[in-house]
């Protein structure tokens, strides 16, 4: 195993080196930039750390329990590491930065948005979820209820909500890639792809955890390193920064207090409420919280990760209002030098060049490496997730009922993730130049309206029965599918439809409103003689949910 | 896998139920705590902005970016909050309970 390993890994450098060298002449059209040598530098170092660390991991990952959840031996503050890395996409420093940018306190109340869910997936969740659950969140959903119709379920919604954020980080890697390191659009999405796949199949959860500690401390770091050096240049004075910015901000004042973004109370609501319970369906973020030994571990790295998360935000918002004056106001930074025109390289790069303006050609190679690995981080959590799903939940315990062997099980799971890989690569090609943006949306609605009711309702509601989850989860998923399909950002942007059916880009408020209505409805009619032994069967639940009895245990290393 | 009588012994100990709803009072209190603040915030910038455009004093700064910093950082200290007495008082009280109920 450990030689494919090697080879593997070595196969990927290779491709990646071939690539970088074949990119220049690959290159056309006005986004590419030339082929930027420190910044591959620093990600091929990066890159090697991380396959000499899956090499090392191999070797620990001999139990399916080592490849799911690192056998439960990961500390509370490792662990809150690997979840701030996890929930920290690139799309995180680059998007909420240049809405801060565009919008000024707009984009502060996203990024308020985003983190509020943190600490209510602690209280009301985290030990629950660690007391009950094994390796996924269809462990917990389906915990007293059928197997083989919810767990199914419960797996679909997992691998949905896998792929639609799938498609987001790789078509998002191919451009930021492309766009930082000069290398051709199809062989960066090759690359994420195959390292990506040679982390998980070989290092399982051990290489994807310790590949998300390295790029979330790289990321913290290098943002605050960042902030640090343009907040230096206002003299370390909020308000020196804020009135630089609002004079040369073209809605001047305007970017100091909410404005027209979030006007609508309907769409705010709906819009917290996606980003605050999505959060808490987001299948690679559930399973961080099996890889502690226990409850006490599982609220600790919630705490550092909102610790970590919540600091980077803030963070962020100082780079976004600094690079309104620092980058807003240099020629270099805008297409054809003029000022206030369009940004070179799109509407994501303030921070880039922020910190080319800040920090010189190597600083932004190193934010440009960090970038990458970022990407590259939280698509392998992504890919752990989906393959957990289609190996521990229909492989092992629906096809196989439970009676499936160590072995094939471990071998179900590594063909599960090459098979995800290459799922990745194929949807990062196929969907090159499309509108995406609807995706987000999705990933988080489906989240939040399929995956999140089951989940909140077996742990809290006695009455929850397998009809009813079944039902109020199909309610969830065509609602949320439906609606974003009628909004604007498919209805108009992608089918070109004039006017936009439901006017909301969020559906979060409707469809977790039905899904739970439905759940309720069909469960409290639901008189079956199977309904009856689920609701008994859910005081045995509630004490070890309770109690931690019985709960799996961190196997010994 | 532990057998029924046990849970029986867990679910007629007096402070499982001591336990079970002193933390889940604490939970919504908490949850509460960090759900008011950000649901009022959310209807202010929805229903009345002018509000958070007021300056704190002759400074340029309005009173929109420091409540929500103090929106992430509250929250945050919330769930130190609530791991100090999870992780110390609840988790002696489940203790205590499970090694009574499993002798």
């Amino acid at each position: 195993m450990n030689r494919f390993s090697k080879y593997l890994g070595g196969a990927a450098l290779a491709l990646f080196a071939a690539a970088a060298v074949a990119a220049p002449g690959a290159m056309d059209g006005v986004e590419k930039q030339p082929v930027n040598v420190s910044a591959i530098a620093m990600f091929i170092a990066f890159v090697l750390s991380t396959l000499g660390i899956t090499y090392w991991a191999a070797n620990k990952t001999k139990s399916t329990a080592d490849f799911y959840t690192a056998g439960g031996g990961i500390t509370g503050f490792q662990n809150g590491l690997a979840i701030a890395g996890d929930y920290m996409s690139a799309a995180t420093l680059l998007g909420l930065s240049s809405l801060i940018y565009a919008k000024g306190f707009d984009g502060f109340i996203y990024t308020i948005s985003f983190f509020v869910g943190w600490p209510i997936i602690l209280f009301l969740m985290a030990e629950r979820l660690r007391n009950l659950g094994k390796f996924t969140f269809a462990d917990i959903a389906s915990y007293r209820l059928d197997q083989g119709k919810i767990r199914t379920f419960a797996a679909f919604g997992s691998l949905t909500v896998v792929c639609f954020y799938l498609i987001v980080q790789m078509v998002g890697a191919g451009q930021l890639i492309q766009l930082l390191f000069g290398l051709e659009y199809n062989y960066a999405v090759v690359v994420v792809g195959i390292l990506m796949m040679v982390y998980v199949t070989f290092g399982g959860m051990v290489a994807t955890t310790w590949v998300q500690i390295i790029k979330a401390v790289l990321l913290l770091g290098g943002g605050t390193m960042l902030m640090l050096l343009a907040f230096a240049k206002f003299g370390f004075s909020f308000e020196t920064m804020f009135s630089t910015a609002v004079s040369v901000h073209k809605e001047g004042a305007k970017i100091m207090g909410p404005g027209s973004l979030l006007s609508n109370p309907v769409s705010a609501v709906s819009l917290s409420l996606g980003l605050l319970f999505g959060t808490a369906g987001l299948p690679h973020i559930m399973m961080r919280f099996f890889t502690v030994p226990n409850a006490k571990e599982a609220r600790k790295s919630v705490f550092y990760a909102t610790g970590f998360i919540g600091f980077f935000f803030l963070v962020v918002a100082v780079l976004g209002i600094s690079a309104v004056v620092i980058v807003g106001q240099d020629p270099q930074f805008f297409e054809g030098g003029k000022v206030g025109g369009k940004i070179i390289g799109g509407g994501n790069m303030p921070v880039m060049h922020l910190a080319k303006a800040v920090g010189g050609d190597i600083f932004l190679g190193f934010l440009s490496a960090v970038a990458f690995a970022t990407i590259l981080a939280v698509v392998s959590g992504l890919a752990l997730a989906g393959a957990s799903a289609i190996s521990h939940d229909i492989y092992a315990r629906v096809i196989k009922k439970g009676q499936a062997d160590a072995i094939s099980e471990m071998r179900m799971s590594k063909i599960a993730s090459v098979g995800i890989g290459l799922v990745a690569i194929a949807v990062g090609i196929l969907f090159k130049d499309q509108n995406i943006a609807f995706l987000v949306a999705l990933t988080f609605g489906v989240a939040a309206s399929v995956n999140f009711p089951v989940l909140i309702l077996s742990m809290y509601w006695k009455g929850l029965t397998t009809r009813g989850a079944l039902w109020g989860g199909i309610a969830g998923l065509a609602s949320a599918v439906g609606l974003v399909i009628l909004s604007p950002a498919v209805w108009v942007k992608v089918l070109g439809y004039k006017e936009a059916i439901f006017p909301y880009d969020h559906p979060a408020l409707f469809s977790m409103s039905a899904a739970f209505l439905v759940t309720w409805l069909v469960s409290v009619t639901d008189k079956s003689a199977q309904a009856k032994q689920e609701a008994e069967a859910f005081e045995e639940q509630y004490i070890r949910a309770q109690t931690g009895l019985g709960a799996a245990a961190a196997s010994a290393h | 896998m532990s057998s029924p009588s046990v849970q029986q012994r867990i679910r007629q100990h007096p402070k499982f139920a001591e336990l079970v709803a002193r933390r889940t009072r604490f939970a919504l209190v908490l949850s509460l705590f960090v759900l008011v603040p950000y649901y009022s915030f959310m209807m202010v910038v929805a229903f009345n902005p002018a509000l958070l455009h007021q300056t704190l004093g002759d400074s340029v700064i309005t009173i929109a970016w420091p409540l929500g910093a103090l929106l992430v950082i509250g929250s945050w200290l919330l769930t130190g909050v609530y791991i100090r007495r999870a992780n110390g008082e609840f988790d002696e009280l489940t203790q205590k309970v499970l090694k009574e109920a499993t002798r």
